[in-house]
């Protein structure tokens, strides 16, 4: 038991958490027979507000309710986590990162999310209103004008040989290499 | 009863997420840096894993517990779109240094300051829908 709590505690490797987001793919298809995606979980919030005067979203979201169920589980996942085997305080990153991101006016790597800048607190400060809104704005602009996000393409298209997915997948990493490279430099530093 | 099982799901793919620390605003901006293998392993060995389930699911013709068919969507190829909005997505992935999993997962976690990229994702959808007959596809 207490050999559980501790692998449980500490992060998974790669090897470990890889296969099993793979496996969660066959487990959808046999238990509830859905296909793995989670952005079209904020189209149907989007039909579920009743936004029907905009034919994208006029149709029955009741037919979706799974999607949100899911993401609804990912939510308690987050919390149950939290409880009972939460994980260590830091990711362990390299010198050579660390090293970036203190440039970058990050000094803070505890926890999943620098709170130098996602807090209630800095929501004056610009490289906060813009990582949040923009970074927001575009993962929901993008993946539904893609037709998916990291899980529906990445992970399902690309396990489906789907050249429509690869495609996705190329341009996400374009547009995140852009972004990383040459725009995030910038904006964390406003 | 459905709707449980399938929260219950929800829970398992979170968990995973979160303790494989892919909902790490580090772990993905390290990735870009290309500064550490793990999330380009969990990545592949993600899509190893599910292609070969897939092609035992059909080879095999398997069917569901409730014994309907299996037969997932193709996800349709759609040129433009996918490159465009794929390049727009990763825009949005590296900014904000989450996807729409962890997105999710981040909040249940306790990062209440994650509602506003939610929001701001699902103005993003609405945008889109706005917008989509003037896009190329």
């Amino acid at each position: 038991m207490q050999n559980l709590i501790h692998f449980l505690s500490d992060p998974w490797p790669w090897y470990v958490a890889g296969p099993l987001i793979g496996l969660m793919i066959p487990t959808l298809l046999f238990v509830i027979n859905k296909d793995l995606g989670i952005s079209s979980s904020f189209r149907h919030m989007c039909a579920m507000m009743g936004l029907k005067k905009i034919s994208f979203f006029d149709y029955d979201w009741r037919e979706h309710v799974w999607s949100l169920n899911f993401v609804f589980g990912i939510f308690l996942s987050g919390i149950i986590v939290s409880l009972f085997f939460p994980n260590p305080e830091e990711v362990n990153l390299s010198e050579n990162f660390i090293a970036w991101l203190q440039e970058m006016g990050v000094s803070d790597i505890k926890g999943f999310l620098p709170q130098d800048i996602f807090q209630w607190s800095f929501l004056n400060s610009p490289r906060t209103l813009v990582i949040l809104i923009g970074g927001g704005f575009l993962i929901g602009f993008g993946s539904r004008y893609a037709g998916g996000c990291t899980s529906g393409h990445a992970i399902m298209g690309l396990s489906q040989l789907s050249i429509g997915s690869l495609i996705a997948v190329i341009g996400f990493f374009i547009g995140g290499l852009i972004v990383s490279w040459f725009v995030l430099p910038f904006i964390l530093t406003l | 009863m459905k709707s449980i099982k399938t929260i219950f799901l929800g829970i398992l793919f979170g968990t995973i997420l979160i303790k494989s620390e892919a909902v790490s605003w580090f772990r993905i901006q390290e990735m870009f840096h290309f500064e550490s293998f793990h999330m380009y392993g969990i990545i592949g060995s993600a899509v190893a894993t599910g292609m070969i389930s897939l092609m035992v699911i059909k080879k095999m013709s398997l069917r569901s517990l409730t014994g309907e068919e299996i037969k997932p969507k193709a996800q349709p190829l759609i040129k433009y779109a996918n490159f465009f909005g794929g390049i727009l997505f990763g825009f949005g992935w590296a900014l904000l240094g989450a996807c729409p999993g962890p997105l999710y997962g981040l909040f249940g976690l306790g990062y209440s300051i994650i509602i506003i990229p939610i929001c701001s994702a699902i103005l993003g959808v609405i945008c889109y829908a706005l917008v989509r007959d003037k896009l190329p596809h």
